[in-house]
């Protein structure tokens, strides 16, 4: 179809009047769901928040009782104490919403469906309606993921990674029961939600861009959205593979995870034969790429707010590219890592030790590249700018210790500790979120037409920042002296004992965090009809993004034909331009541009291959005497 | 929206931004990346068989694991004979010329020739619901045989025991050669998995291929100008069947 007829056929649908179902609840637009992707994300994201600010007041101050958890939790807070189980259920609920609801889907969904078809100049995602069943699917994973909390024996309690035999087995405690198989129905949706969303992100990119953006023109957002998608298309369907035999488990009585366990004293039924190691593999194997899944969105997103904001290009374009390839080729072979106390053969364990530390090449490219480009730039400290810094903070002190944690002889002691919880809260927790945040921040203007609050976002960043570091920082202390993850009441064993004191700061770290986000929320609600209208292109920005009308909903991105593109998205401050900035959409008139010039015009190597094959073909007839 | 067609595509670097660099429409292109992604779950219900079958103690002997071809014996209408495995070799073959038809109903479509599209198509959902109805006879048998998702009935062979006896770790297990009690548990629930979840696969792409069917005769794709669901459906098609040819190697010839 042409660009012409697309118009048209554009035009012809913008007349009739879209219903309120067609327009904000089945809609097929990607601006509209991008922001049903964010707002159930924010939802979601403060569900977990509240479960984390529970179990933080238990580890607080575990002796106390708060009526506040008894008008929250009902039987599972009898007289203002967090019932021991229903501590595991919080610590598991709140994992799989953070992990799965809000920094894949909420991160990843948002910034994807927003950004891939304006950045790349597409009319929608491929395919608009796969694009729909995407986000309901994924609704429907967390309503059946928050009707598990609800049920009688409690949710899911096995730890977010639902190892065997805890998952498996019914009696194994109370969660296991009715709230691991609501468990297994959501994740099971969410895979859904996130294959139709990836083979649509997939081929919107390599499909769909407009007239002149190749590539290598494609900000990096777009890179790390591609990439990401790439590893939830190959990453996901392994844990469906394992969820499926675990469903046999649970309900058909297979024993693929299942052998010789004794549950309270009498040897556990018949189940003989199964390894519980294999289901570890096949989720590390999902559960690996999965961090980057959640972190490389992030940092995609910083790329671009830290050079429109530093005002220059971004410092080695191309290495960020291959330094996201890299990081997603070995996110596939280092799962072993989280499985080093398994029993694994040292020997194996030290292939995975290697594989792990090369990580840290692609990624200290891009914190070195970052570093590079905020290096003497004309900084501008918007909100976006601050979080995505923060965002290189996080990476950076978080990334330190993996590579202690991916020490296999290290591992060995710390596996399992609050050393651990430290690292992977800081490195794609913290963040991954503020690069959400920046991201939030960035691209609200393009989203709803208006400018957020720069005053309640500095206070939200810097209470935010402050706080992540006052929570996770004294962990690592904790888990190098041993303290171990997942455990309800520290005070009964006198050993740890003394880390009370730091608990409770980190309690009181996270609440007044709790109440920053709650500026956060304030802010984003109220200027979605109150916020100072935004100018067309508010951050003197590049992309395409900002070239499609933003005060106007229009289903189909731009009025007239697509932009066409003639350079990449990152010439800022170039010294022989006026502006510090020059649209990726606007030609140059100083200089002939390359996609018209004749030899383009006519795809030369197709037409100089025929030419070589038909000369071919005569030389063999002259050969056999047919010319 | 954006409907590339193949022949929209404009004479400009491959690469380069406004058309498809493999000159194919986004459904194709949605279809390719939906098989590598199916090709992952396949992947990892194979690797599980791999992990179960040899990196268990009791079942890394090969012989251990029960011999397909002395299970996998019978046919219809001819009861007590020792036929191994000639059933599936039949319900292969059948899946097998399903594909054919298939890409005869493809390149018929290149053609546009309605005609010829529905007779191939129609002999490729015959294929299909033979290949079903196939397997359904062979679980069937196989249960009656007793097969169990819990329990292996049909023990070990008698080398696997000595084997076991041999290493000293026949004591630990009642199995005795010829006795059919207990064998290696998860070979017949591995069976029942990974073949039903190909069966699955086969019977999606016996759905889609009666709604293509019934869109081929309504003339939709006549109207439309181009019979490129065909070819989408067949790469379904073919993808279940290559499938197939791994489900069958592992389970039947190993």
């Amino acid at each position: 179809m042409s660009t012409a007829a697309l118009h048209a056929e554009h035009e012809a649908h913008h007349e009739h009047k879209e219903s309120f179902i067609s327009k904000y609840v089945f809609s097929m637009d990607h601006k509209m769901i991008s922001k049903q992707f964010l707002i159930t994300g924010i939802i979601m994201g403060m569900i977990g928040m509240i479960m984390s600010l529970l179990f933080r007041l238990q580890l607080a101050w575990p002796d106390d009782q708060f009526s506040i958890i008894e008008m929250l939790l009902g039987k599972w807070g009898v007289d203002g104490k967090l019932d021991p189980n229903f501590y595991m259920g919080l610590v598991t609920i709140h994992g799989t919403i953070m992990v799965f609801y809000v920094l894949t889907a909420g991160l990843s969904g948002t910034f994807s469906n927003l950004l891939i078809p304006l950045q790349v100049g597409a009319r929608d995602m491929a395919s608009p309606f796969m694009n729909m069943l995407s986000y309901w699917f994924f609704f429907m994973s967390s309503v059946v993921l928050l009707i598990s909390v609800g049920v009688e024996t409690g949710p899911a309690s096995g730890g977010w990674t639902v190892y065997p035999p805890l998952s498996a087995l019914d009696k194994a405690m109370p969660g296991s029961g009715l709230g691991m198989t609501l468990w297994l129905v959501a994740i099971v949706l969410f895979i859904v939600s996130s294959l139709l969303g990836g083979i649509n992100y997939i081929s919107t990119v390599l499909n769909q861009r407009t007239k002149g953006m190749s590539m290598n023109r494609m900000p990096l957002t777009i890179w790390a959205f591609f990439f990401t998608a790439v590893l939830g298309l190959l990453s996901f369907p392994v844990l469906l593979g394992a969820g499926l035999f675990l469903i046999f488990d649970r309900s058909f009585g297979t024993s693929f995870y299942l052998s010789d366990i004794y549950l309270e004293g009498v040897g556990a039924l018949e189940n003989i034969g199964g390894s519980p190691v294999l289901y570890q593999h096949l989720f590390w194997f999902l559960g690996h790429p999965e961090v980057y899944i959640i972190l490389m969105p992030a940092l995609g997103i910083t790329s671009e707010v830290i050079s429109n904001n530093a005002r220059k290009p971004i410092f080695g374009y191309t290495a960020m590219i291959i330094s996201l390839l890299g990081i997603s080729f070995l996110s596939f072979i280092v799962w072993g890592h989280h499985m080093f106390i398994t029993g694994m053969n040292p020997f194996l364990g030290s292939v995975f030790m290697i594989l792990t530390l090369i990580i840290a090449v692609p990624s200290a490219v891009k914190a070195f590249n970052y570093l590079t480009t905020l290096w003497r730039g004309n900084l501008r400290f918007t909100p976006a700018m601050l979080f995505s810094i923060g965002l290189v903070s996080f990476f950076i002190s978080g990334g330190l210790t993996g590579i202690y944690l991916g020490n296999a002889a290290l591992d060995i002691q710390m596996h399992d500790s609050y050393f651990v919880v430290a690292h992977f809260h800081l490195v794609m927790g913290s963040a991954a979120i503020f690069g959400m945040f920046a991201g939030i921040y960035h691209w609200f203007p393009r989203m709803y037409g208006r400018m957020m609050n720069n005053t309640l976002g500095y206070f939200h960043f810097w209470i935010t920042f402050i706080t992540a570091y006052l929570v996770f920082f004294p962990m690592h202390f904790m888990g190098l002296a041993g303290v171990p993850r997942r455990y309800y009441q520290f005070t009964l064993v006198e050993d740890f004992d003394v880390w009370v004191d730091v608990n409770k700061l980190i309690t009181v770290s996270a609440i007044i965090a709790g109440f920053a986000q709650l500026l956060f929320l304030y802010n984003f609600f109220i200027s979605i009809f109150r916020g100072k209208k935004s100018a067309q292109n508010p951050w003197g920005a590049n992309t395409l993004e900002w070239t499609s009308p933003i005060d106007v909903r229009l289903h189909g991105n731009w009025p007239g034909e697509l932009p066409t593109v003639y350079r990449g998205p990152y010439e800022y401050s170039r010294p022989d331009r006026e502006e510090d900035f020059f649209p990726q959409h606007i030609p140059d008139e100083s200089a002939p541009e390359v996609l018209e010039t004749e030899k383009s015009k006519k795809a030369p190597a197709e037409k100089e291959a025929e030419a070589e094959t038909s000369v071919f073909f005569a030389a063999v007839k002259r050969v056999f005497g047919l010319g | 929206m954006a409907n590339h067609t193949p022949a929209a595509f404009e004479n400009q670097p491959m690469w380069a931004g406004g058309r498809s660099p493999f000159n194919v429409s986004y459904g194709k292109l949605m279809m390719w990346i939906f098989l590598l992604s199916d090709a992952f779950t396949f992947s990892s219900l194979l690797v599980q068989y791999g992990a179960q079958r040899f990196s268990n103690v009791e079942t890394a002997v090969t012989t251990v694991w029960p011999d397909p071809a002395s299970i996998f014996n019978h046919f219809p209408f001819m009861h007590g004979l020792h036929l191994p495995l000639l059933f599936v070799s039949v319900m292969t073959f059948i899946l097998i010329m399903s594909s054919v038809t298939m890409v005869l109903a493809v390149e018929a479509g290149h053609r546009k020739s309605k005609k010829e599209v529905q007779t191939y198509m129609i002999y490729t959902i015959i294929g299909g619901v033979m290949f079903l109805s196939c397997q359904a006879w062979e679980w069937y048998t196989f249960i009656h045989e007793g097969a169990r998702l819990y329990g292996n009935t049909f023990g070990i062979t008698e080398q696997g025991y000595n084997h076991l006896h041999s290493v000293g770790f026949a004591d630990h297990f009642e199995w005795a050669p010829g006795d059919r009690t207990d064998g290696p548990v998860p070979f017949a629930a591995l069976f029942f998995i990974v073949t039903g979840f190909h069966g699955f696969h086969v019977f999606s792409g016996v759905v889609i291929n009666v709604v293509v069917y019934i869109m081929t005769v309504r003339g939709v794709f006549e109207r439309r100008g181009h019979y490129e669901m065909i070819e989408k459906a067949g790469l379904y098609w073919h993808f279940v069947d290559l499938v197939w040819v791994f489900v069958f190697t592992f389970f039947y010839l190993i």
